[in-house]
């Protein structure tokens, strides 16, 4: 029986409102700890709103002979589909709105993502940007599959494709005991569908920031935005699917998922930015040749334990 | 059978219909080839809208998921082998006419023709609570074997489509006694494999 979605619980308008709120939230969220982390605590949440405003009101530069049409649908789309993936994730006890595919239908946002980046990297006509898009498109190629496989794995142990099935399955057993794989997988497949931290080559200094280097003015801000909102989305997804979502002691529902979303997001920036940024060339080897055999076992040992009847 | 959707879906699904047609038309008007693809995968996302209005959910965002990701590796190939790399220079996707406008028209009254002589069932079964389980129980169940026999001839295409297009081999990579310690690859990949 489907429950009641966030739509329906606060009407339409207020409930896609709200969840811009939340995502706006989460992307300043991700950006002061990943602040804090690098350069401290000083004005961290206050550094992200400035700069945010600086960019607002930058001028805008622009290149010879750019793809104006696909370069701006690429930067607009990169924080619309972040915000969009967040609409299957659980606020307050509830999705925006929830389908029998939501996380299918998250997945689907990330390949568009993908998609947009490699846009934002083609549009400016200019040769560090394409080296990105092309190095993004080979990165997420690899990433994809495995992050594909560790989300169909919670689903899985649910038998429901639905977020807050996924949540409710996880009374008696937090999801991450028995699928580590999966859950590491899909937060450095997160990471990776961000550009960020060990995985940000697409857009790192050697080609001169890849496919930011062109973006100035709101074009940066709505990319660097749709960024931070999709890891703060990624990671509210995350402690949904294998951190029990708002199950937990003492405190209400929503409170126990916030926190458990800072804690994926201080453990993602603060592991994510003590790593080396790995070299695509290095590294989308080891995606396909053991991520996505990993993976695949993981789901397999999730198959059985299923079939035990250990999650019913 | 249209009975069944509100208003809204059947308003839906005749706005994406015409916008598909439209990003599919332009696919053949742009020159460029990355306008192509993205014009390409504009038509595909319109018709997962159509699929989401008539409360396909699960297609609709697999068609989403699968064309996205099918037009992306598509940009990398179309770009690399084929002319106007970087859009710079008139191009058109339009080739041999007068022999594909013919198939086009063909197909199209084939199709038409199919549509309004097809004698559809018009007993209105029982909607299903969940479509996406039903798809699955449909796909592991009564047609595992055509997905099987789909999926294997698939993955066949790819393997073949790959050794028909990538000019080295193993002999190239391990030496022409297979024996190598580790493989000659332009690009190492990451394992030394």
């Amino acid at each position: 029986m489907p429950e009641q979605t966030l739509a329906e619980a606060w009407g339409l308008v207020p409930a896609v409102l709200g969840i811009v709120a939340v995502g706006v939230v989460l992307g300043v969220v991700v950006a002061a700890v990943d602040r804090v982390v690098v350069f401290g605590a000083s004005g961290a949440v206050v550094e992200p709103i400035r700069s945010s405003a600086r960019l607002l009101a930058e001028q805008r530069r622009t290149t010879l002979a750019p793809d104006r049409l696909l370069w701006r649908i690429g930067c607009v789309a990169v924080p619309t589909l972040a915000l969009l993936s967040l609409a299957v994730v659980p606020v307050a006890g509830r999705t925006l709105w929830s389908t029998s595919a939501d996380l299918v239908w998250f997945n689907a946002m990330e390949a568009l993502l993908w998609a947009a980046v490699w846009l934002v990297g083609w549009g400016p006509n200019a040769v560090h940007a394409l080296t990105g898009g092309y190095r993004f498109l080979a990165q997420g190629l690899a990433y994809e599959l495995p992050l594909m496989f560790a989300l169909i794995t919670a689903g899985l142990a649910a038998g429901s494709l639905r977020t807050t099935d996924v949540v409710a399955a996880q009374e008696a057993l937090w999801l991450v005991v028995t699928m580590p794989v999966a859950f590491v997988v899909f937060v450095a497949g997160a990471a990776a569908f961000a550009f960020w931290g060990p995985f940000a080559a697409p857009a790192e200094a050697d080609i001169a920031g890849g496919v930011t280097s062109e973006l100035s003015g709101v074009d940066r801000l709505l990319v660097e935005a749709g960024r931070a909102v999709f890891l703060g989305a990624s990671a509210a997804m995350a402690a949904a699917l294998f951190l029990g979502g708002d199950s937990g002691p003492w405190l209400p529902g929503p409170l126990w998922h916030l926190l458990k979303t800072l804690a994926v997001v201080a453990a993602l920036v603060w592991v994510g930015r003590r790593m080396p940024v790995l070299r695509p060339d290095r590294t989308v080897e080891v995606g396909w040749m053991v991520l996505v055999p990993l993976t695949l076992l993981q789901a397999l040992v999730v198959a059985v334990l299923v079939l035990t009847g250990f999650y019913a | 059978m249209l009975s069944d959707l509100s208003g809204w879906a059947i308003t839906a699904v005749a706005i994406l219909g015409v916008l598909s047609v439209a990003a599919g038309v332009a696919v053949f008007v742009v020159d460029s080839m990355a306008r192509a693809t993205f014009a390409l995968l504009a038509s595909f996302l319109a018709v997962a809208g159509i699929l989401l209005a008539l409360d396909l959910v699960y297609l609709a965002v697999v068609t989403a998921l699968m064309m996205t990701i099918e037009m992306a590796i598509m940009a990398v190939f179309m770009i690399m082998f084929m002319m106007n790399p970087a859009g710079l220079m008139p191009m058109t996707m339009v080739h041999n006419a007068k022999g594909s406008a013919a198939v086009g028209a063909g197909v199209f009254v084939l199709l038409a023709v199919g549509i309004w002589t097809i004698d559809w069932p018009t007993m209105n079964p029982v909607r299903p609570d969940d479509s996406t389980r039903q798809l699955g129980e449909a796909i592991m169940g009564s047609h595992m074997l055509v997905m099987l026999v789909i999926g294997i001839g698939l993955f066949a295409m790819i393997l073949a489509g790959t050794v028909l297009a990538t000019a080295r081999g193993r002999y190239d990579r391990l030496g022409p006694g297979l024996d190598a310690e580790h493989p000659d690859d332009p690009v190492p990949g990451g394992l030394r494999r």
